[in-house]
């Protein structure tokens, strides 16, 4: 029993703090998959490497060298890409083709309904539900309504813009492919990583891998799955 | 003539450095993250933890002996049924606005210096809002019961008067601490990932991670991170400025002379940047000495906040000189004799020349550019606007509420000891959470701090970017 929990405590521990590892869980030597490949296989190693390959991640010095890097991706036809670096960077979102999110109108969305939150709210309060008098005003007193109305705008507002940002971004999600590099923990601090996703329908390992050696990086690694 | 050759050169005035030192991405991430990943904590964080932690236990004490006997033991009384309580919640309140002004207004205007300083300035709003919420909440004499505050289908059937100032308070400041945290968190999550892959201690790595959300940095997280950071700069701008216009209804909406002005929300709304500004410098001196933080809080990030401090202190000064001259254009009995028992006649006077030379003559230092780039004379000054940033919620609640239109009900008024243990509370409360913020979380944006590096502009150097050029002026030499 508490053998189980100091183990379920442990992947969870894992998973949490993922990219601290320097090899991944259950890759290589312990996934099914390579258990079930005959012994003696020659290529086994390398083939199971490309099976269980998520992309091909470059690394570089510079914001400078990685935009131009990231540029000649975007125009060697790969779609699948990615960029990491430690603080944002407006020139790559040109250099990787990203499209402009769809956030501010969802957040506008979020304050209309806000609005119509506030009003609907002391309308249905004052006027409909539980009418009283205050100070001989009428009973929808606009001008008194404006300070909560306006209040709950910006509320759903701001909700919308902080938990849109955080789900169309796809988070919390402990446990992404890239942190399996170990040398990944730099990105959060001075390094700029540039991906190939295996899923793009250009990629070959081979070629993509000689490709991205081509542009100059410090060193180019395969990412495991 | 001589035909002399003539050299052209161009001088470009600069704005000043806003990061010292020669820094690269790892050293920033190393300097600031160092502090809280620090395997030991230093004896003074100790020290100053213990005395902020035993502060709180005054204001533990205080909340249980008021429980047990009531709002009756607060010096409120008729005339004054409004009194230390509400002085202390809008003083509290106050000192917050100047984070979000850091953090939205100054973003919003390109403002770089604002990088350095806007974390910390956002979470003495927190703290500040926290320290604020317990007055109002603790008034109310029964504080289990303070959710009927909020609108929701009761089987009393009953619902919050929207009418009211004080039910505006609620949504105001419940919205403005709702989105001051959600804009700290978003700013720390880039910064908790940093810590996260840096962390050696297994607690760390688990709290630094679940915090962190997995963040990755990016390229279409970033993309999406900077709409939403902006927009949420664009939501609290108008949300701060509401704020204490709210909190300055509460007294305007009513008709005691002294509350009744129409200047009200604005010279609130100066007086809280004012007050917050002084105590983003008392929090930013002593910590950029002791964490060695001089780098990135540099003498140029002081001197602007001693010119912003001198700006709203100059509003807030026309705040008052427009007081007197309401009470004297009103032509009403009540609004002349309210500044006369204000200004010399009344109990209190002394209050207001001590608000008079807190807030009015001390600024006035910082026009000298001797008093603005001395550290230390910020310090002193900040201490003295703190001071006279409560004295001024002194004179108008209190002065106005003590001698009102009948003289029959005039009144004197004095805190007791408990009103004054809550507020020395509620400063233990805001110094324990400042070291515990100190202690856990980056103090200063780290990823905000990497964008100032000449090194984050792709091609080029940050000398030739035009914002940083205050002017361009060419000389012909021959």
């Amino acid at each position: 029993m508490t053998f189980r929990i100091r183990k379920r405590r442990r992947i969870f521990v894992e998973l949490i703090c993922s990219q601290s590892r320097s090899s991944a869980v259950g890759t290589k030597g312990n996934s099914p998959v390579s258990n079930r490949l005959p012994a003696g296989a020659v290529d086994c190693e390398a083939k199971n490497m490309k099976e269980n390959i998520y992309g091909l991640l470059a690394e570089f010095d510079t914001p400078t060298e990685m935009v131009e890097a990231a540029n000649k991706i975007r125009e060697a036809g790969y779609k699948k890409t990615d960029a990491f670096s430690p603080f944002p960077l407006h020139e790559i979102d040109e250099a990787l083709g990203i499209k402009r999110s769809i956030l501010p109108f969802l957040v506008l969305a979020g304050g209309v309904i806000g609005l119509l939150t506030g009003l609907g709210l002391t309308y249905f309060v004052h006027v409909y539900d539980y009418p009283i008098i205050v100070g001989g005003r009428p009973f929808f007193s606009l001008p008194s309504f404006i300070p909560p109305s306006f209040e709950l705008t910006i509320l759903f507002a701001a909700f919308t813009a902080v938990f849109g940002m955080i789900l169309l971004n796809g988070l919390p999600q402990p446990y992404h492919p890239v942190f399996n590099v170990p040398r990944f923990a730099l990105a959060t601090r001075e390094k700029f990583f540039l991906l190939i996703e295996r899923r793009d329908e250009k990629f070959d390992y081979e070629e993509t891998k000689s490709f991205m050696q081509s542009l100059n990086p410090q060193e180019v690694f395969d990412v495991e799955e | 003539m001589q035909d002399a050759q003539k050299l052209k050169t161009t001088e470009r005035r600069l704005r000043p450095k806003m990061i010292e030192g020669e820094h690269t991405f790892g050293t920033v991430s190393d300097r600031i993250g160092g502090i809280t990943l620090k395997r030991r904590t230093p004896f003074g964080w100790f020290i100053g933890f213990g005395i902020g932690f035993l502060i709180v236990q005054v204001l533990m004490s205080t909340i249980t002996y008021l429980l047990f006997t009531g709002v009756g033991v607060f010096g409120n009384n008729q005339p004054v049924g409004w009194a230390v309580p509400i002085i202390n919640f809008v003083w509290w309140i106050g000192i917050g606005h100047a984070g979000t002004l850091i953090s939205a207004i100054l973003l919003l205007l390109n403002q770089k210096w604002r990088t350095s300083i806007n974390r910390f300035a956002e979470a003495m709003t927190l703290f500040a809002v926290a320290c604020a919420g317990l007055f109002p909440l603790l008034h109310t004499g029964r504080p289990w019961l303070a959710y009927w505050m909020f609108p929701y289908p009761s089987t009393m059937g009953m619902w919050p008067q929207f009418r009211s100032p004080l039910i505006w308070d609620v949504f105001a400041v419940s919205t403005y601490a709702t989105v001051s945290l959600l804009f700290w968190y978003v700013g720390l999550i880039p910064d908790i990932a940093t810590l996260r892959d840096r962390a050696k201690n297994k607690y760390f790595k688990i709290a630094y991670g679940l915090l962190s959300m997995g963040w990755r940095g990016s390229a279409r997280h970033w993309h999406r991170y900077e709409i939403a950071y902006l927009l949420l700069a664009g939501l609290s701008t108008p949300l701060v400025l509401s704020v204490h216009s709210i909190v300055s209804l509460d007294f305007s909406v009513s008709q005691v002379p002294g509350w009744h002005a129409t200047i009200f929300p604005p010279y609130f709304v100066a007086g809280a940047i004012f007050a917050g500004f002084a105590m983003v410098l008392i929090l930013c001196i002593p910590l950029r000495v002791w964490y060695n933080l001089k780098d990135f809080i540099t003498d140029a990030h002081l001197i602007y906040m001693g010119k912003v401090m001198l700006a709203t202190g100059l509003i807030v000064v026309y705040g008052y000189a427009m007081e007197l001259f309401f009470g004297w254009y009103s032509a009403t009995e009540y609004e002349r004799f309210m500044i006369y028992n204000r200004v010399w006649g009344g109990p209190y006077w002394w209050f207001y020349w001590l608000l008079i030379l807190c807030n009015g003559v001390s600024i006035q230092f910082l026009w000298f550019k001797r008093f603005r780039e001395s550290a230390f004379w910020l310090f002193i000054i900040s201490l003295i606007v703190s001071v006279g940033m409560w004295l001024e919620r002194f004179v108008i609640i209190i002065t106005s509420l003590h001698r009102d239109f009948l003289p029959s009900s005039w009144g004197m008024y004095s805190p007791t000891m408990w009103d004054v243990s809550m507020f020395v509370g509620t400063l233990g409360l805001f110094l324990t959470l400042v070291f515990l913020f100190v202690r856990f979380l980056p103090v200063i944006s780290i990823f905000e701090i990497r964008t100032l590096l000449p090194q984050a502009n792709v091609h080029g150097h940050s000398e030739d970017f035009e914002e940083n050029v205050i002017d361009v002026q060419d000389t012909e030499k021959t």
